[in-house]
């Protein structure tokens, strides 16, 4: 849930969010796809500086934990994230979904509470709990009311969950048959089946392409979780991101009580380099209705310079969403798609370019043919003066609303802090974008985007 | 997969509430809380004005970031489509987008992107809206927009034909190759024989085979006019400006009378339904609905709010008694949810569903699901379970100021239901009104098999279904 992603696809509102679901679901149908999983951090990439005086202040813990802290004092409310190095990259071989249940059974019981008293004293402050495990890293994160009787009891429980967690075994026991029943459903979904198919097919030998099984999540014991918590929950690694209704002062007390408890943790683990796949595809049988398609490669780091001319490169490819090519060919002019979009989400290592559609199983060779004529076009000229100039004025302009509320914020707090980024990102975002070139943008795909690594994953192909 | 979740909807608002001076200890900082650090301006917000054309503006000023969420709702939603052309409103939607007189086509998106804007649109049984967020230099730009297509919008063939196999593929993501939404589509056609909720929003794919680039225009014509339509802003502004803006540009908008809307209530059920789906998947699924009343009168009503309260002890949180007795306790349920919306233009129902867990049937779930309303009507509910869900309620309220979508998609919607913006308060002071007994009382009044409708997912081999033969092959 926390991947990074460039330029998806216009979020559409979420039914998930509640504003609309009723008694019946289905009950909103939308011009464009929510893609929930893209809306958590695509702020992260395409905003800047909006609130007026936002200032970052940064600094490390006692226990050695990097804070990164906002003070806003608008609304009466604290939201608090933790993020640590503890993703799927570094689960050993055979445990795939340990990272995941690591991180959900932080809940499942702590110190002296069991998971109902957690989830009743949760309720009963108007807190919430959040977060998960992505590749990178796992986190957890806290919204709650500034008052101090509810802040207090809120963050006591966060501090109890991130440094004391139980994992009673029987809750281990239900969870992972959760799990795996959850997999065995996705295991007849095209969509699922095309995103586990193309991560692995993208990272041939790399934890980056390895999804839970059946087996791999039935592999996990106790210990493992105790281990894996012992190792990349420790707090020199920890990153602390704090925005809201409170002093600095009580920042830094808050985040030194937040970590002071946690395990010694391990030493940094460095994952396996990423070897680009060969160009090929993959084709699944599945009765689907409509193909699923998925063309990709592993691209870039999160550190890497190219990092600003794919993201504006990218905007006009199939990130722009309505403006983009891809949707203006594939869907606007032949009715090919509801969904056509590319991104690129940049991890510590390479992460992912991809562009994905979905389109009746019958015209999917059609489909392709167009995207395989965007792409090439695309690659070998760039943007026009004119597409290139729209991206940024888009990006540059709508760091606004990208950075509109402290959800949002804490986003952007725990990106820089996990990938390092300088503390004046924001503040120096317009100028990297505006900066941009078609040469760059040209030459950064040249080198990031090569046609002899590009993997096609079709699921439901004839 | 969640069941629907209410604690967010329409019925929790976002505004203030008075003190409560029954609450606990706790409770009592909340509402204190909520009190004290409200912004000043929140007691004059939102403002609304009505144009001379029937168009009604309700502007909420919240000044924490330059931007602003502009919005514009049509009371015209796949509820008034008639047989045979059923998801045109959501067809129009789409072509909403396909350019006016003055615009070509795309370049509405185009300009919103150019202001460093994200625009959408979306349809229900109710209405349609669109909208657009910016920074809010570009407010007035936006307003121009809207109004130009709300009169201006130019419709014809070859737009059509490309846009509408575009919404077939998008009913082929949605809907066709997803089993869930299969058994919702039966379900909904299952509870409802005569009232047009029956119909999917996106429509039947043989009515989308079938529809031409003048059913859209004849919708268009029909419902598109400034007295069918709301404007709602939300964002760093001043309302007296955005009042002088609409006045500009949609001010002049002609209104024309609207189409007589018949009533079509549903007759009385009077026997259980059963439906079955089947479909590729691994897990069954379950959903069951029964009739309930829906709010009509706000100050009088009782059940709609008792029934909202009885949803969120089901369902409404981590430690309400789905999660903790179904999925976390008996270990008989997979996922299992409880949803409840009775601020609509329709009718209500009360949904339950689920998935049972490995090793459990159908049968076990259901039994179960009725169980945990058996044990409501037998004991009702406790007092520690109606305070979590009036916390739920006021923190979600406080919470939802953090965004300004939120708040305008909370106007909008009671708006698009035939309640007004201003009854926002006093539904919140309605549901910390309900008690136990009242909880107990709709439980044992609207949970009879009578009125139950079920829908199941019969669970199909992938290897052994058949890829479903080519649709939307056949144009006319």
């Amino acid at each position: 849930m926390k991947q990074s992603k460039l330029n998806a696809p216009h979020p559409h509102p979420r039914p998930g969010a509640g504003l609309l679901v009723g008694s019946l679901r289905s009950i909103i149908v939308g011009r464009s796809r929510a893609r929930f999983a893209l809306i958590c951090l695509l702020s992260l990439l395409t905003s800047t500086l909006a609130l007026a005086g936002v200032k970052i202040e940064h600094w490390v813990a006692p226990s050695g934990a990097k804070v990164y802290f906002v003070e806003t004092r608008v609304l009466p409310i604290l939201d608090v994230q933790l993020d640590f190095a503890a993703g799927g990259v570094f689960v050993p071989a055979g445990k795939s979904g340990l990272a995941g249940l690591t991180q959900g059974l932080l809940e499942a019981g702590a110190a002296d509470l069991d998971e109902e008293h957690i989830a009743g004293r949760l309720v009963d402050i108007g807190a919430r709990l959040g977060g998960g495990a992505d590749s990178d890293r796992a986190s957890v994160s806290l919204r709650t009311l500034s008052a101090k009787p509810e802040r207090g009891a809120a963050l006591d429980l966060l501090r109890a969950v991130l440094s004391a967690p139980t994992f009673p075994q029987s809750v281990l026991e239900r969870e992972k048959g959760r799990n795996i029943a959850s997999i065995r459903e996705a295991e007849t979904r095209p969509d699922a089946i095309a995103a586990k198919r193309f991560a692995a097919a993208i990272y041939p030998g790399h934890p980056y392409g390895v999804s839970p099984t059946v087996d791999s999540v039935a592999a996990i014991s106790r210990e493992d979780l105790v281990e894996f918590h012992r190792r990349h929950f420790g707090a020199r690694g920890a990153i602390v991101s704090i925005i809201g209704d409170v002093s600095r002062a009580e920042a830094e007390a808050i985040a030194q009580r937040l970590t002071e408890a946690l395990p010694a943790g391990g030493a940094e683990l460095v994952p396996p380099p990423v070897t680009k796949p060969q160009r090929g595809t993959v084709k699944i049988a599945h009765p689907a209705a409509q193909s699923h398609v998925h063309i990709g490669l592993p691209a870039i780091r999160r550190s890497d310079t190219d990092y600003f001319p794919l993201l504006v490169g990218n905007y006009t490819l199939g990130g722009g969403g309505f403006v983009s090519r891809l949707m203006k060919e594939v869907r606007e002019k032949r009715g090919y798609a509801y969904s056509v979009y590319s991104y690129v989400a940049p991890r510590k290592l390479e992460g992912p370019f991809e562009i994905g559609l979905q389109t009746k199983r019958e015209q999917v060779a059609d489909a392709i043919k167009v995207v395989d004529e965007v792409l090439t076009g695309y690659m070998a000229q760039g943007p026009t003066a004119k597409e290139l100039a729209a991206a940024k004025k888009n990006l540059v302009d709508g760091f606004a609303l990208r950075m509109d509320s402290n959800a949002k914020l804490l986003g952007y707090l725990s990106a820089i802090g996990f990938y390092g980024l300088p503390l004046t990102y924001l503040d120096d975002f317009p100028a990297k974008v505006k900066a941009v070139t078609v040469e760059q943008i040209k030459a950064a795909f040249a080198r990031h985007v090569k046609a002899e690594n590009l993997v096609t994953v079709i699921v439901a192909a004839d | 997969m969640r069941g629907p979740k209410i604690l967010t909807d329409a019925l929790w608002p976002q505004t203030v509430p008075a003190l409560d001076l029954d609450m606990k200890p706790l409770l009592a900082t909340f509402a204190l809380l909520a009190f004290a650090v409200s912004p000043a301006p929140t007691f004059a917000n939102p403002f609304e004005t009505k144009l001379a054309n029937g168009l009604r503006v309700i502007v909420k000023e919240d000044p924490r970031a330059p931007t602003a969420v502009h919005m514009v709702w049509y009371r015209a939603g796949s509820m008034d489509e008639k047989d045979g052309t059923s998801g045109v409103a959501h067809v129009l939607e789409h072509l909403m987008f396909k350019g006016t007189r003055n615009l070509r086509s795309g370049e509405f998106n185009k300009r919103v992107a150019e202001a460093g804007g994200r625009d959408n649109a979306f349809t229900s049984r109710d209405y349609t809206a669109y909208f657009q967020i910016v920074p809010k230099a570009a407010l007035p730009e936006m307003m121009k927009l809207e109004s130009d297509r709300m009169a201006n919008l130019k419709l014809d063939a070859k737009e059509f034909a490309a846009e509408i196999k575009v919404v077939m593929e998008e009913r082929r993501l949605r809907t066709d190759d997803n089993p869930h939404s299969l058994v919702y589509e039966a379900l909904n056609s299952t509870v409802f024989r005569a009232h047009p909720y029956r119909r999917p929003i996106i429509g039947w794919m043989d009515d989308l085979e079938h529809m031409t680039w003048q059913d859209a225009r004849d919708w268009y014509k029909q419902w598109y006019t400034p007295n069918n339509a709301y404007v709602v802003v939300v964002g760093d502004v001043d309302h007296r400006e955005v009042f002088r803006l609409a006045q500009k540009y949609y001010g002049p908008l002609k209104a024309h009378a609207l189409p007589e809307r018949k009533p079509q209530n549903e007759p009385e059920q009077v026997g259980i339904r059963r439906v079955s789906v089947k479909a590729p998947a691994k897990l069954p699924y379950l959903a069951m609905a029964w009739k309930a009343s829906k709010l009509r009168d706000v100050q009088n009503d009782r059940d709609p709010y008792a029934l909202e309260v009885l949803a969120a002890v089901l369902d409404g949180h981590d430690a309400s008694r789905f999660s903790k007795n179904l999925v976390r306790g008996a270990k008989v349920a997979q996922s299992a949810g409880a949803g409840y919306d009775g601020t609509l233009r329709g009718e209500a129902t009360f949904v339950l569903d689920g998935q049972p867990a490995e090793g459990k049937t159908i049968a076990d779930l259901e039994a179960a699901l009725r169980g945990e309303i058996k044990r409501i009507q037998d004991e009702g509910v406790s007092a520690e379970e109606l305070a979590r869900v009036k916390i739920q309620s006021i923190a979600a309220q406080i919470y939802k100021r953090d965004s300004l979508m939120a708040q305008a998609m909370e106007i909008g919607g009671i708006e698009a239901a035939g309640q007004s913006w201003r009854d926002i308060d006093t539904l919140l002071e309605k549901l910390k009104s309900v008690t136990a007994d009242e909880v107990q009382g709709v439980a044992k009044k609207y949970f009879t098999d009578d009125s139950l409708s079920i829908a199941v997912l019969d669970p199909q081999p992938v290897e052994q279904s058949k890829p479903k033969k080519p649709s939307g092959a056949v144009r006319h």
